[in-house]
């Protein structure tokens, strides 16, 4: 069987991380010489169905009841029926905290094989492959899955969306035995604070590190100079492990991903792991004491100095600029 | 409440990308200069575990870790933060077994150590970062599974988990047995041993199992690629020039640099 299956959370629209999961499904099915199956999960799926119907072939549509909200048992039993009904050679996921969750157990349970966060499939013959980060992002690795299906989640945003069709392929609520799982379950669920532009979508950037040293001087310094470009705030690992930020503002290989066309790096050091979550950013400046810090071997602009100093001389300038 | 928090030694994933180098034919890392260290959401999740025993109530934490020898350094780390007991299930067999394999051994530990209610695992490893471990342990367990959670308490009769989202948090209320995959969080930094403790330590006897000692197919867990293989393992060539702000003066640099931020944002 060469048939290739993509699974979407309609909660997250269908947004660049869902149309490069669409590409990425497209092409594999392309080469395997299957159909591609889309399963669009949640409450809200109509629209997100729409979209992706003219890049898959068929669309199935789960939102009934015990479906409307993600639990993850629940999920995970509903998906295990649908995958053993259609028998792909691939089931593919995007990159968000429910596909995460989820791709290791549905391999397990359809005996098959798993990897995470994937920036490249490999369909030679009937191998699949599929190259990922390693070593905290200092290496890439090609895992070759074994077993049937590979099931898999990939860095959505870093795949080339397919164009779609005009036609728009099979829509269909399947009739499913929704086995509903108590032993877990989700009873509260808190988003974050922020009416503002998510980070993964955000043009411009201001992330802060070690280096920034508290809680004010992100707060004094570094917000206001992102208020002026209209940038999101990002931190490091260790910023928010510190508790100067909060936890939703990680970028890197466990936090975000983020593709800004702007990525201003300040008081941060530029490890590998931080470095995993911004590379897709189109441009790097670093404000950095050391010049030898590992930012500047990613940056295309930077100054080195303390950001004390520089900072608030660069609202200034901007702020000039701007008149 | 009996807890078993699964650890894994790793190389240091804090050395710089420029002191890092990788064997090509071997798939994995060269040693290098590097240590050895306890993966650090794996200590995210003994602090955890941690937390929730000085909550109150009789729970026991023991820990265990699929290793070669040199992983009985990360047990006595564990037991000096003051884990009650320590397993090492020595490793002679594939030095990166896959993530199925590596699952079906800690269960069967888990399994012949008997009675756990709780099982934790960090979220992923910081040199192969596969993350699978928890949700493969939770099926071959039979368990349900949380994952990326930062907090564990008891209300009731029932567990309290909560756990990190891309978009917030979500709170969960479980069933035993549950495996939990743990995440960083400003609450759960791993507790530094005291040097007394550390000292102490040394001198807890480790139970040391053989994979012969588990009850699974030995040969396949010695090979280890049944589920996934290596094939490759580079680092990738990365081509960025950094240009410096140039001045004499930091009102210079500073002048520069903000005319090229004005440039890259596309106006302001």
């Amino acid at each position: 069987m060469n048939n290739i299956v993509i699974c979407l959370f309609a909660m997250g629209g269908f947004d660049k991380a869902a149309q490069g999961l669409c590409g990425a499904g497209r092409r594999l099915a392309n080469e395997t010489g299957g159909k591609l199956s889309a399963i669009i999960l949640g409450a809200g799926a109509d629209p997100v169905a729409a979209e992706v119907a003219r890049i898959a072939d068929s669309v199935l549509v789960v939102d009934q009841a015990e479906m409307a909200e993600y639990q993850p048992e629940t999920c995970l039993n509903v998906l295990t029926e649908l995958c053993r009904s259609l028998e792909p050679r691939a089931v593919l996921f995007s990159n968000e905290t429910y596909s995460q969750e989820i791709v290791p157990r549905l391999a397990h349970r359809l005996g098959g094989s798993a990897v995470g966060d994937g920036i490249e499939l490999r369909a030679q013959g009937d191998k699949l492959s599929v190259v990922r980060q390693v070593y905290g992002a200092k290496a890439n690795a090609v895992f070759e899955l074994k077993r049937t299906p590979a099931v898999c989640w990939v860095r959505g945003r870093s795949f080339e969306p397919s164009e779609p069709r005009e036609a728009s392929g099979e829509i269909s609520r399947p009739a499913l035995t929704v086995q509903a799982d108590t032993r877990s379950r989700i009873v509260e669920r808190k988003s974050e604070d922020s009416g503002q532009v998510r980070l993964e979508d955000a043009r411009i950037i201001v992330g802060g590190g070690r280096g920034i040293g508290g809680h004010e001087l992100f707060v004094q310094q570094l917000q206001p100079l992102a208020e002026i470009l209209g940038a999101q705030m990002a931190a490091t690992r260790a910023a928010c492990d510190s508790g100067w930020v909060p936890a939703t503002w990680q970028v890197g290989l466990t936090g975000k991903k983020v593709a800004p066309e702007l990525y201003i790096a300040i008081g941060l050091s530029g490890s590998s792991q931080h470095m995993a979550g911004v590379s897709d950013s189109k441009a790097i400046v670093g404000i950095n004491t050391d010049s030898e810090a590992p930012i500047f071997n990613h940056c295309r602009y930077g100054i080195v100095g303390d950001f004390r100093q520089v900072v608030p001389l660069l609202r200034e300038k901007l702020l000039a600029l701007r008149k | 409440m009996k807890i078993l928090v699964c650890i894994k030694q790793i190389l240091d994933p804090e050395v710089p990308a420029r002191d890092f180098k990788v064997n090509s034919e071997k798939r994995e890392a060269e040693r290098g200069s590097a240590n050895l260290v306890p993966d650090v959401f794996c200590e995210n999740a003994l602090e955890t575990a941690l937390q929730f025993r000085e909550r109150g109530g009789d729970v026991k934490i023991s820990v265990v870790s699929f290793g070669p020898k040199t992983a009985e350094d990360t047990l006595y780390k564990a037991i000096a933060m003051k884990a009650d007991s320590a397993t090492l299930i020595l490793n002679d067999g594939n030095a990166n077994p896959d993530s199925l394999t590596i699952a079906r051994v800690l269960a069967a530990a888990a399994r012949k150590m008997g009675g756990f209610d709780v099982v934790m695992v960090g979220r992923e490893a910081g040199d192969w970062g596969a993350g699978q471990i928890g949700g493969l342990l939770a099926e071959e367990l039979g368990a349900a599974c949380i994952s990326f959670a930062d907090r564990l308490e008891s209300v009731g009769d029932k567990l309290r988990i909560n756990r990190q989202t891309d978009w917030g948090t979500e709170t969960f209320e479980a069933q035993t047995p549950l495996v939990l995959t743990v995440s960083n969080d400003e609450h759960n930094l791993p507790r530094i041993p005291k040097v007394r403790d550390t000292m102490m330590a040394r001198r807890t006897p480790l139970t040391t199992w053989k994979i012969e000692d588990l009850g699974i197919d030995a040969a396949e867990a010695r090979a280890g690629s049944g589920y996934y293989e290596v094939t490759d393992l580079f680092i990738p060539k990365k081509e960025t020039h950094c240009e410096f702000a140039p001045g004499s003066s930091l009102d210079e640099k500073v002048d520069a640099f903000a005319k090229q931020i004005a440039e890259l944002a596309g106006g302001l």
